[in-house]
């Protein structure tokens, strides 16, 4: 699959991943030399000051993109570049996680329980040798800048003490302790109690705009990601399908699997009945299906589909689709 | 013979003893009617799964039923839930009301294959049955969920997520039931799959008449799927409407703020704000109306005095709700008097889904 890039100048990237791809090895007895193909030639932009929305189901390698990106793991192929300069090797692992930070799902487990508010966010500082200045100020800010006011009553705190939300936005805050550019956000809310959901996601909001941060959102419920992103990636089976501007790619979605996560999401305003094509479930990704990894659930599918992968075609400004249908060949069907 | 299958009345249960108990439900009551699928939403810890666990006598200790009444109209005449002893809950139990949980992955024991689990339901209940007997309708019931025969010889590790709780779903109307409790069964699972299981849900419904209390968080989920939604907060049920009225013209404050917590998939995108503050301590209640320290539309009566689930004044729909501000003395606020459409259908019905299969 060829690399989706929207044409986009406008802000400048602050974190790029080109053609990012990663196989893990399955291991079994005997020498079969299988791996899973959890992420097949992703590439992304960050933007400052933007948030790119990562929408899929589970198994589509949303979170593994997430994981490559704060270099969690290793990529088996393709390159990761922050702010222009390509990424290479562990040397420089300190410095690329001051600038690219990761906030995790489960605020119940990222936070140690035997530490400290306090202790949380002043320990990033230290291990980045960034402690000038008075840290217990520096603590306070922090909690400021998440809404947990007033700070003071919030700094002694230890993780039983907070609510689910309250604790992610420790989590965003020990995350912004250290003045990154970005941001990596996997699933931020999806564990915690609707009514304060919103909260958090316009938190996040609030970080993009006043701090210019980049944020790439990873996320499983469309509406969230139509809400919260300026920029919306569908993946499926470890690939991106389609890329474009936020509320073009929910309210107009150009790829089949897009239009079929767009009618299964719940929709209270939805005047007509549902009509959703396309059931089953994602393919194996060790042994993914011969050309588009979508085709056998596809109610659209032709014969090339079967056969060659499709290339990521423009179906509007910004907006890439990789599918047969949108391409000159496909529209005269 | 009458058309409540399940009926709760002022259903209180408590954690734990003395000093140290803590109110989980609090005076509620609902009741189930024939064929009706009741939502109930709420957050976690709002006493949604306590209180189904309670009807259906599935509450463990510390879990004490302090007071109230549930009564089940069973194929023998009413069966008072509360009193029942074991020999007679267990034959109710799967026959007459049967309850399908979120981790469908851990309901199906790993070493038995799914024909067996089925079959046991039905050699339990149906003594009389013969084994061939049997095996037709475990194919007939996976059939009926939308998985082929030929599964009745795998282990669950060899099912996706969607198929296995597809299985709990078929296990659970083995034996017809009148009711089917579901407690959060598609919140693991993904969307497009969720999606497939409450079309089969609807149609099943429809074509075999059982009552389900679907329990979710997910409000938006339920106005597409249920009849009347009840939202429960802080142990108590705050509000009970029919479901498109709910989400078109809550009357509670609370019922309002989940709406807005929804960020919605048309229309312009435009700041929501959710509810301030986060969930009560149940251990720790503020007096009054438990919702008002989050309620942007609190009065000083709202901090003292509990309010009671009535009709809201001038309102013949047959809604409920419990809130100070519909008491009628004075107009309730603008944005929780929206007038209901008096066409606004009752239920939208979920639609099969097309058949796109490959």
């Amino acid at each position: 699959m060829t690399a989706v890039e929207p044409n986009r100048t406008a802000r400048a990237a602050a974190l790029e991943a080109v053609d990012l791809t990663k196989h893990f090895p399955v291991r079994r007895l005997g020498f079969h030399r299988r791996v899973v193909r959890a992420v097949d030639g992703v590439s992304l932009r960050l933007e400052r000051g933007g948030v790119t929305a990562v929408v899929g189901e589970s198994g589509s390698g949303k979170s593994t993109v997430a994981r490559l990106l704060a270099r969690l793991i290793t990529p088996t192929g393709g390159e990761i570049k922050l702010a222009g300069q390509p990424v290479t090797g562990h040397s420089a692992d300190l410095a690329y996680r001051r600038r690219v930070q990761l906030v995790l799902q489960d605020p119940f487990s990222s936070l140690n329980p035997v530490h400290s508010v306090r202790y949380h966010l002043y320990r990033p500082l230290q291990l980045h040798g960034m402690t000038e200045g008075d840290p217990d100020a520096a603590a306070r800010q922090l909690l400021t800048r998440v809404a947990l006011t007033p700070a003071a009553q919030f700094i002694d705190k230890y993780p039983h003490e907070l609510s689910g939300g309250q604790r992610q936005r420790v989590a965003i805050a020990r995350a912004l302790a250290v003045r990154p550019e970005v941001l990596l956000a996997d699933e931020p809310v999806s564990m915690l109690d609707v009514s304060i959901r919103l909260g958090v996601l316009n938190l996040l909001a609030d970080l993009r705009d006043t701090e210019e941060l980049a944020l790439l959102y990873v996320t499983h419920d469309i509406a969230s990601a139509r809400y919260l992103a300026d920029t919306v990636m569908v993946m499926y089976a470890g690939q991106v399908v389609e890329v474009g501007p936020a509320t073009e790619v929910t309210d107009q979605p150009a790829h089949p699997y897009t239009q079929l996560l767009r009618g299964a999401a719940p929709d209270p305003q939805r005047a007509q009945v549902v009509v959703t094509t396309g059931r089953g479930s994602p393919p194996s990704l060790v042994s993914p299906p011969t050309g588009c990894r979508f085709h056998p659930r596809c109610p659209h599918a032709m014969a090339i589909c079967k056969q060659t992968a499709p290339p990521s075609v423009p179906v509007s400004a910004g907006h890439v689709a990789a599918c047969w249908l949108h391409t000159d060949s496909g529209a005269a069907r | 013979m009458t058309d409540i299958v399940l009926d709760i009345d002022r259903l209180s249960v408590a954690y734990g003893v003395e000093d140290n108990a803590v109110t989980a439900v609090a005076d509620v009551s609902m009741r189930l009617r024939r064929g009706e699928v009741l939502g109930l939403a709420g957050e976690s810890g709002s006493g949604k799964s306590t209180l189904v666990q309670a009807a259906t006598r599935l509450l463990r200790p510390p879990g004490v039923i302090t007071g109230g009444r549930v009564t089940f109209e069973s194929a023998d005449g009413p069966v008072d839930m509360l009193a029942a002893d074991e020999h007679r809950l267990r034959k109710l139990r799967w026959s007459g009301i049967s309850v399908v949980f979120q981790s469908a992955m851990n309901a199906l024991n790993p070493v038995y294959r799914i024909g067996r689990q089925l079959t046991e339901v039905l050699r339990a209940h149906r003594p009389g049955m013969s084994t061939a007997d049997r095996t037709a309708r475990a194919k007939e019931l996976l059939r009926m969920v939308g998985i082929t025969g030929d599964r009745l010889n795998s282990y669950p590790h060899e099912l996706s997520g969607g198929m296995r709780q597809r299985v709990m779903i078929a296990m659970a109307l083995a034996l017809e039931p009148r009711v089917v409790i579901m407690d959060e069964p598609t919140t693991a699972l993904d969307v497009v799959t969720q999606r497939e299981i409450l079309g089969e849900l609807i149609e099943l419904r429809d074509r075999l008449g059982f009552a389900v209390v679907f329990i979710t968080h997910d409000l938006s989920l339920l106005i597409e799927l249920a009849d009347s939604i009840a939202v429960m907060y802080a142990g108590r049920l705050v509000e009970h409407a029919p479901a498109r009225d709910l989400f078109d013209a809550p009357r509670h404050p609370y019922s309002y703020g989940l709406r807005n917590s929804f960020p919605a998939l048309s229309g312009p995108v435009e700041r929501m704000t959710g509810i301030p503050g986060s969930p009560p301590d149940l251990s720790d209640l503020p007096p009054g109306c438990p919702f008002h320290p989050r309620c942007s539309f609190a009065v000083a009566r709202c901090a003292t005095d509990m309010p009671q689930l009535v009709p809201p004044a001038g309102d013949g729909s047959g809604r409920l709700v419990a809130c100070w501000r519909h008491e009628g003395t004075e107009p309730p606020p603008a944005v929780l008097a929206v007038p209901t459409v008096p066409a606004a259908p009752i239920r939208t019905t979920v639609a099969p889904i097309a058949g796109g299969a490959v």
